[in-house]
């Protein structure tokens, strides 16, 4: 069974957790910088297998984890995973991301973390594995997005829209160069 | 209008809230003070989720997870996840299960009350809400919910969308862990998910049982068919890995599966490219070959290819290859150490790998390659190592291993003691090790085990002690000193004959720097001290050598104060206890008397290793009551009191007044305690006294300020008990004059050996069968190698459990067959009963009332949509049937009632009985051999069965109350029946004349597969020479796969059968499955004389209705005997599937059943009438059952209901009842032709 589910930058900022066994915040916190400086101080061309040790589970538990350019993905499971499959389904986790955020990088997993979440229970469910076919589970995420949209409809269109203007980057617009305007002189107006 | 109204502005104001983005974002632009920002973000959230409108608490809910990452408690939200989980929109839904996922747990309280939302949500139509669901739930699942769910979840396996399904079998293993009584009343239908006609279903089935028997292996060992086929027919590389997994598990419990699994994974081997799968299948093989007691010669080349195979992976350039590679060889290494050390170069090259994890596991693996002649150089290599090695932790890894391996098994490695202790020696001198205490505990343990060893022990432990200076005792976290501890008990212990000059030793024992180890170190000096004493003491009146007496006793008044001073009350107590005792002698002796024995028998008395275990193991003596109170509790008056006292005692000694002085190794845990007199606690005056002694003694103790300046100062200024002889040049360097070191042992020996070695040479050749006894032959020393004393009456036990384990619950017989009181709590809300009660349902237990209250009002619900005539009259004739049956179950459950209980005795036989009936199944599977070697299943199962039969037999004659003790040992089928209502005592009567059917001898019983309950064989075609029979069963029904099974027998004794040929033709309604890769004719080349064979061969059923079927078919083969003539020979045959052959005995449970007689499926129906003579009822249905592959869903009195599906999934009822010697036979299906051929195939079992 797979205990956790880790994912963080290469700074130990956790970008998505997911634990099958209830801890409480802090403990997850321990738990992530734990696994952060074990994992972090190994080289690139070692070996994706630690001994868990005391972090969680104990003897039984292994750390297997792959390292993507600025994210770090660490399953924690049981001697009933295969080492070698797990390593696989951290690709399809991955490569299904990929697929779904199209060229996944970590400012997708920042801003999105809930989407994060819906793909990867596609894939595990309560600590065992659901699915490992890539193409069932974008299937299944993209029904829900529809869905979801579906839900949405015309309620949520200025919704969209203050975001997009919240997503301006005002720094573009100070550039601009608006042209003085004269404006009308007020003072022959009269309130009469 | 207003709503409308209301609706626009709330999504106006929502405008303005954070959005999920917005708080992502400034939180990053607020990295500064980002505790406040998110403070005041909290602040909003707060306010948001006050408010009604559910976009708005659905953002917060959704911002709240978010923090929940980041590490924020949100438990406080919990009711507001709740009500963003009700939402009936599938966005908020989401949002919703996944905070409850993320921070919810077993005591967040509100989780009460979401039973039955979560209830709605899993059977929900929507596919995806039922799917959010199920995720949420599996993750925070809780034990009320398990409870309550576990029914909805089980009934959820049933769904008609395999997206569901494989969610809701999934979620059936945390139930299980959550409520383990689920497991045996769902395990039937978790079961049948095995042969889901869905791979992601299987895989998902697989996936939990696999987790479930990985625990507890032995109660699931009765699957291994179904997961053989299953291993054997897929293609999923995800799932054959954890069915191979899984086998891995199972096959310690019988080695003979192993047998059977050695071809197929070894074909698997030589055919899988996944690595995943091959690295799985090694491990299997490995598991199965360490599960054989000894290589046969053809399982050798199994362990080839696996060595072979795994140094591919070790030599990869893959880091993850080379570890998992190194894992596995380290269990090959259990089994087969031989085949291993051919590899032991380079797995020496993996202990320079960069990767630390590669580094250990190849430690792990020189572990296990040790061996008597390797040892030595084994280790030397790992000494090489440590010396180059980085890094304290991997050098004291190193350590650690080096110490593991020459102790392993009490030392059955080591022949050269004195080699050992040289390592050991040269360990100590390693800087800055972090175990001491490990090293400590070798020296004593090979000290005390090696009697012969002691004279060179004691000798260099004295040198130890003299020199202890030289030592890197100050390095950082060093804990070398622990190994002084154990010098000093070896001198103290075993100075007898062993110790040159014990006057020397105890002097450097009482040298000033001693009060600068920890406490215990000194506590145990001080111990033995007293032993040196009195050894010097006797040594010294045995020559009349009073002076030194005198010397000696007036250096330890003067020098044993020092330890008075110590702040450490262990020590202080022993060194006043000492210093007393030798003024006492002192006096003694001055007055002239001999006091060398009174002091020696202080000490004398050989001490023995004691087991670890014989601390918890000492036996509570009569009369000791361990939960009584000694005093009686304080009254709460006095606690103030008591504190203060406690508080004085911490003043008293700030250090370590109640904390255990660190132990010494568990083997001698005896010795300090053992001239420890208990003392009653001290009272707070002499509390105060002792304070004030020691202020007194401290203000007149020179020796007392610990500062190691003064201690310095002391020793250079010439006392005569340092060491100023030393060289100042030699403490730097580490060589200590006379200390022994490894290197040198072994070059010193070989120096002393050579000569022998030559003059042995001649006999070697002798004596070569006993060369690793022979090894290190000068020195043979005698080890106790026991497990150590333990107390009288308690018994080494392997392994002590471990009371905390989470699994524990989950270790059920899932064989045994249900009892009625087993079945899922229904969850049902409480209603005011309205109706009338009648008196049969008040003899109901509860949950049956509720039960059946809810199939009332389904059927008054139904019966008010149903408002057509014909419809009217069909439902009153099959409730009438029903009302029958149920008002007979009724009384029969008050029977029930009245029959005493089954004592633990009788059970446990019961229970004894079942297993063997299992172990029978099993053994017939185990027995099949593949086709390539010659086995007899028949008159294997034949024999077995009836010895289960035998044991039956005398039993049956007892009377009633045995008779129902007895009908628990049914039938393979009855195990995975869901006998929810049906009272025990009819239904299993019907199976007991199964087996009386089989001692008949025509039919023999051969399960074979999980989804037939007995199957016989019938005569194929015989003649004088050869005789085939055969049996089907389904082997699929999605696919209408049918399996015959085939058992060609060679009757002949002296003559053999060559160039075999058996040939069925293909009709239009039934052929042989060439998609499974059948081919025809099947062709053996030779049988020998009185050989089996048995072919299993995969049919398809190509007809649309399950109709009996005949096919044609041929065997022809040339008969050899022993004078090499041949005569050909050919016969034709008819191989006949009746109607039952497509039937499978499907479980249902009455209610099920009523809705199907009500649904007006089963269109066509007859009925027959006939004479069964003297036969009385349950053996007419066992027969009826046995023959027809019958379900039993209910027998009352003289009636009884039956169930059967056709592998076209059309659905058979049968409703048998019995008059005067005559059964009236009615059958129902959909189809005529199927109840007409039924009907008469029933009819024709009974006569």
């Amino acid at each position: 069974m797979i205990r956790a589910i880790l994912v963080f930058n290469n700074h130990g900022k956790p970008r998505l957790i997911k634990f099958y066994e209830h801890y409480k915040e802090d403990v997850q916190q321990q738990i992530v910088r734990e696994t952060f400086q074990l994992v972090a101080k190994r080289d690139e061309n070692v070996c994706n297998f630690l001994e868990g040790g005391s972090l969680i589970g104990g003897s039984d538990y292994r750390l297997i984890y792959r390292h993507y350019a600025t994210l770090y993905f660490v399953f924690c499971v049981d001697s009933c995973e295969s080492e070698l499959g797990i390593l696989d389904l951290i690709q399809v986790f991955v490569e299904t991301l990929d697929k779904c955020f199209e060229n996944v990088c970590e400012l997708d997993m920042i801003f999105h973390v809930d989407k994060v979440h819906h793909i990867l229970d596609e894939i595990v469910m309560g600590g065992m594995v659901l699915e490992t076919s890539m193409s069932e589970i974008v299937m299944r995420i993209e029904e829900q997005t529809k869905l979801e949209k579906q839900e949405a409809g015309l309620s949520s269109a200025p919704g969209r829209a203050v975001n997009a203007v919240k997503n301006i980057d005002l720094t573009q617009i100070r550039d601009i160069k608006l042209p003085d305007i004269q404006l009308p002189a007020f003072k022959n107006f009269k309130l009469s | 209008m207003d709503m409308a109204l209301r609706k626009v502005k709330g999504n106006l104001e929502r405008l303005f809230d954070k959005s999920l983005t917005d708080l992502v974002r400034g939180i990053r632009n607020n990295r500064d003070n980002e505790a406040r920002y998110i403070s005041q973000c909290l602040d909003e959230i707060k306010q948001e989720l006050k408010q009604d409108n559910m976009a708005v608490k659905m953002n917060a809910i959704e911002k709240l997870t978010y923090l929940q990452m980041l590490g924020y408690d949100i438990s406080w939200a919990a009711f507001n996840v709740i009500e963003v989980m009700s939402s009936t929109k599938f966005t908020c839904k989401r949002i919703g299960y996944l905070a409850a996922s993320q921070s919810f747990s077993e005591d967040t309280e509100v989780l009460m009350l979401t039973t039955n939302m979560i209830r709605k949500d899993i059977t929900s139509p929507n596919l995806y809400d039922a799917s959010v669901a199920l995720g949420g739930l599996a993750c925070f699942i809780s034990n009320d919910l398990a409870r309550d769910l576990a029914n909805d979840a089980m009934s959820l396996l049933t769904s008609s969308k395999p997206y569901i399904r494989k969610r809701a079998v999934l979620l059936l293993y945390k139930v299980f862990l959550k409520y383990p009584d689920a497991l045996r009343p769902c395990f039937g239908r978790l079961k049948e998910k095995l042969e889901d006609p869905d791979p992601g279903v299987q895989s998902a089935a697989v996936n939990v049982i696999c987790e479930l028997a990985r625990k507890h292996p032995k109660n699931y060992l009765a699957l291994a068919p179904t997961f053989f086929k299953l291993m054997t027919n897929s293609t999923n590389n995800w799932m054959l890995i954890k069915i191979i997994k899984l086998f891995g598990a199972l096959t310690p419990l019988e080695p003979r599966l192993g047998k059977k699994l050695i071809e197929p994974l070894t074909t698997l081997i030589h055919s899988t490219s996944a690595m995943s799968l091959l690295y799985e299948c090694i491990n299997t093989v490995i598991a199965v070959l360490l599960s054989m007691a000894s290589g046969l010669p053809d399982h050798t080349s199994s362990i080839q290819l696996c060595v072979q195979k795994l140094r591919i992976l070790i030599e990869d350039s893959d880091q993850n290859l080379k570890y998992l590679g190194l894992l596995a060889m380290s269990k090959i290494l259990q089994a087969h150490p031989k085949s291993v050390l051919s590899l032991k170069d380079l797995i020496l090259q993996c202990l320079d790998d960069r990767d630390e994890s590669i580094r250990l596991r190849a430690l792990d693996l020189l572990y296990g390659m040790v061996s008597k002649k390797t040892l030595i150089d084994i280790v030397k290599k790992l000494m090489d190592h440590m010396a180059k090695a980085e890094g304290s932790t991997y050098r004291d890894e190193l350590l650690t291993k080096i110490i593991h391996i020459c102790s392993q098994n009490n030392y059955q490695h080591v022949v050269d003691f004195e080699w050992y202790v040289s390592v050991l020696v040269d360990l100590t001198k390693m800087e800055g090790t972090h175990h001491g205490s490990q090293i400590a505990t070798q020296l004593l343990d090979v000290a005390v085990r090696v009697p012969s060893i002691r004279h060179f022990t004691v000798q260099q432990m004295a040198i130890l002690l003299e020199n202890a200076h030289r030592l890197p005792l100050t390095a950082h976290g060093s804990t070398i000193h622990e190994v002084l501890l154990s010098a000093a008990w070896i001198c103290g212990e075993f100075s007898d004959r062993h110790l040159i000059d014990p006057r020397l030793t105890m002097e450097a024992m009482l040298k000033s720097k001693v009060i600068s180890y920890p406490a215990h170190v000194q506590a145990v000096y001080v111990q033995n001290i007293g032993k040196l004493y009195s050894k010097v003491i006797a040594k010294a009146e045995a020559e009349d050598d009073y002076d030194t007496v005198k010397a000696v006793g007036q250096m330890l008044v003067d020098r044993l104060p020092m330890f008075v001073g110590s702040s450490d009350l262990e020590v202080q107590e022993r060194a006043s206890t000492l210093l007393q005792v030798v003024q006492a002698l002192r006096k003694m002796a001055e007055r002239g008397d001999r006091i060398a024995g009174a002091v020696q028998l202080l000490y004398s008395g050989e001490l023995n290793p004691v087991a670890a275990q014989a601390q918890r193991k000492v036996p509570i003596p009569d009369g000791l009551n361990l939960e009584a109170w000694i005093n009686e509790p304080v009254v709460a008056k006095e606690s103030s009191e008591e504190e203060s006292d406690e508080d004085l005692e911490r003043v008293q000694s700030p250090k370590k007044m109640f904390k255990k002085v660190k132990k010494p190794p568990a083997h001698f845990d005896e010795i300090p305690e053992e001239r420890q007199p208990s003392r009653p606690e001290p009272s707070e005056k002499e509390l105060d006294e002792l304070r004030q002694r020691r202020l007194q003694e401290q203000a007149s103790n020179p020796n007392y300020l610990k500062a190691s300046g003064k201690a310095n100062q002391r020793r250079s200024s010439g006392s005569i008990f340092s060491s100023p002889e030393t060289p100042s040049t030699e403490q730097t360097s580490g060589i200590i004059p006379g200390l022994t070191s490894s290197q040198e042992y072994i070059r010193k020996k070989k120096k002393s050996e050579e000569p022998v070695s030559k003059k042995s040479k001649k006999s070697k050749k002798k004596a070569k069968a006993e060369s690793d006894e022979e090894e290190g032959g000068a020195v043979a020393h005698q080890v106790n190698r026991g497990a150590g004393e333990m107390p009288e009456g308690a018994t080494w036990s392997d392994h002590e459990e471990n009371a905390n384990d989470p699994y524990k619950a989950l270790d059920i017989d899932i064989q045994s067959p249900l009892r009625a009181e087993e079945r899922l709590p229904i969850y049902v809300h409480r209603r005011v009963a309205n109706q009338e009660t009648s008196p049969m349902e008040k003899e109901e237990d509860p949950v049956g009332k509720e039960r059946r209250k809810g199939k009332k009002e389904k059927e008054e619900k139904k019966s008010k949509k149903k408002d057509k005539d014909e419809k009217k009259t069909k439902r009153k004739k099959t409730e009438k049937v029903f009302e029958n049956v149920t008002a007979e179950v009724s009384l029969l459950n008050i029977e029930d009632n009245e029959v005493p209980t089954p004592k633990p005795a009788e059970l446990a036989s019961v229970v004894h009985v079942e297993e063997k009936k299992d172990k029978d199944d099993m053994d017939f599977w185990l027995a099949q051999e593949p086709k390539s070697e010659v086995e007899r299943p028949k008159s294997l199962t034949l024999k077995k069965t009836s010895s289960v039969d035998k044991e039956k037999r005398p039993k049956e004659k007892d009377g009633k109350k045995k008779k129902k003790l007895r009908s628990k040992t049914r039938s393979r089928s009855a195990e995975e029946e869901l006998m929810d209502e049906v009272p025990e005592v009819v239904d299993k009567a019907g199976y007991e004349e199964a087996f009386g059917l089989e001692q008949e001898g025509t039919a023999n019983s051969s399960p074979q597969d999980e989804t037939t309950s007995l199957s016989r064989f019938i005569t194929l075609v015989e003649d004088k020479n050869v005789k085939v029979e055969y049996d089907t069963y389904i082997s699929n029904a999605s696919s209408r796969q049918i399996a015959g099974n085939f058992v060609f027998t060679n009757k002949l004794a002296d003559a053999s059968l060559k160039n075999i040929t058996f040939e069925v033709v293909d009709s239009v309604g039934l052929g042989i499955d060439r998609d499974a890769g059948m081919e025809m004719p099947v062709k053996f080349a030779q049988m020998l004389p009185k050989a089996n064979w048995n072919v299993t061969l995969l049919f398809t059923l190509k007809a649309d209705s399950a109709t009996p079927q005949s096919l044609r078919g041929s065997i022809s083969y040339l008969k050899v005997d022993a004078t090499g003539t041949s005569v050909p020979e050919m016969k034709d045959f008819r191989f006949q599937l009746s109607c039952s052959s497509f039937m499978l005995p499907v479980q249902i449970s009455n209610n099920e059943y009523a809705l199907l007689l009500e649904s007006g499926q089963l269109n066509t129906s007859s009925r027959n009438q006939v004479e069964v003579g003297k036969m009385n009822f349950s053996e007419v249905i066992s027969r009826i059952c046995f023959r027809g592959q019958f379900y039993l869903v209910e027998q009352v009195a003289n009636s009884a209901t039956l169930h059967t599906m056709s592998i076209l999934q059309q659905r058979v009822a049968v409703l048998i009842k019995m008059g005067d010697e005559r059964v009236t036979i009615e059958v129902k299906s959909p189809e005529q032709a199927l109840t007409t051929q039924l009907l008469a195939e029933t009819v024709a079992a009974v006569q």
